[in-house]
């Protein structure tokens, strides 16, 4: 339950502390606060899975204690929210794909046979149907835009094409989630995911990759090393000065 | 960039029964885009149920050189003015 709990949660910690990397380097003021907008969602929904995880776990450890306080390798994420920002393309198109998963994931949650994840993920969805709308009108302008942003929107998806499969892989803890009811198989995901993505790409004149090879290890805690990087960042002040409060 | 993008003016209504009013003026490529700048803009907190937005190109609007000769001639009509009801507390804002 607890990793089923902090894969949820890092993920949004991971993904909002990213897109937060844009906050006043935006193209445009609109931009930057929407995208301001989006990270504070996300890092909200990270209170509340990483407050859970917490509270299962019972040794005292509260949200900040597990986003501040753990390595890179006790990191559940999975390696698509930790791709660095590059540019605009690649930022949305990774936003994109993982709104798409997070969107459906939640839906299901809302379903939970586990009251606790079932609140969480009905509190979450709606922030998640936004995201989803906001990056899929932003796909479909940049990729059925002009000769440049089609370009660079193809080649953000090459890029990250090969973390997409991670999120519909199924292990032991998903199989025991999907036992207790509290949440059904990554993989019955993917036909659905296939299909909605069908239908924006072809509205966004982008092709999908034909290879379907998929990098894994986000979930298990072997993660790129941009994640370290960017925990060095995320994490200074409670590693130099713990238990800082102001 | 911004400077390719039309302006446009945002109205947002703050509860159900009142009025859309102005609210300020943000840059979208669209209209469907400007509508989820504007909500992301000037609904953070919670001000709102409905968003209107209208490019600012398509407003016509009074000269203000025109001033005088616009608005004027009604200052001293107080007769046009309905100042001289009582209005029943029940009727609430107006």
């Amino acid at each position: 339950m607890i990793e089923f709990l902090l894969r949820m949660g890092d993920n949004t910690l991971v993904l909002g502390h990213r897109v937060s990397e844009w906050c006043g380097h935006a193209p445009v003021l609109e931009e930057d606060i929407a995208l301001a907008n989006i990270a504070l969602d996300m890092i909200g929904q990270t209170r509340m899975w990483l407050g859970l995880a917490g509270e299962v776990e019972g040794q005292g450890r509260d949200a900040d204690a597990l986003a501040f306080r753990r390595d890179a390798w006790d990191f559940r994420n999975l390696l698509l929210v930790e791709r660095p920002n590059r540019d605009f393309g690649h930022t949305l198109m990774r936003q994109f794909l993982f709104d798409l998963w997070h969107h459906e994931r939640l839906a299901d949650l809302c379903l939970s046979a586990d009251d606790r994840v079932a609140g969480i993920a009905a509190k979450c969805v709606k922030e998640a149907d936004y995201h989803l709308e906001r990056s899929t009108d932003l796909i479909i302008r940049l990729g059925d835009g002009s000769a440049e942003s089609h370009a660079r929107m193809q080649e953000a998806l090459a890029a990250l094409w090969p973390y997409v499969g991670e999120m519909f892989t199924d292990d032991d803890v998903d199989a025991a989630m999907a036992e207790q009811g509290v949440a059904p198989l990554p993989s019955s995901q993917r036909a659905r995911f296939d299909t909605a993505l069908q239908d924006v790409f072809a509205t966004a004149t982008l092709t999908r990759p034909e290879s379907d090879f998929a990098h894994q290890g986000g979930r298990t805690g072997t993660h790129t090393e941009d994640l370290g990087h960017m925990l060095a960042t995320m994490q200074f002040l409670q590693r130099a000065y713990p238990d800082a409060r102001w | 960039m911004a400077n390719d993008w039309p302006l446009w003016e945002v109205f947002i209504r703050g509860q159900h029964g009142l009025s859309h009013r102005h609210v300020g003026s943000l840059h979208a490529p669209d209209a469907e885009l400007a509508v989820l700048n504007a909500r992301d803009v000037y609904t953070r907190r919670n001000e709102g149920v409905s968003i209107w937005v209208v490019k600012s190109a398509d407003v016509t609007a009074s000269a203000p050189s025109r001033k005088g000769p616009m608005f004027d001639p009604s200052n001293s009509k107080t007769y046009r003015h309905p100042t001289f009801f009582d209005i029943p507390d029940d009727v609430g804002s107006m």
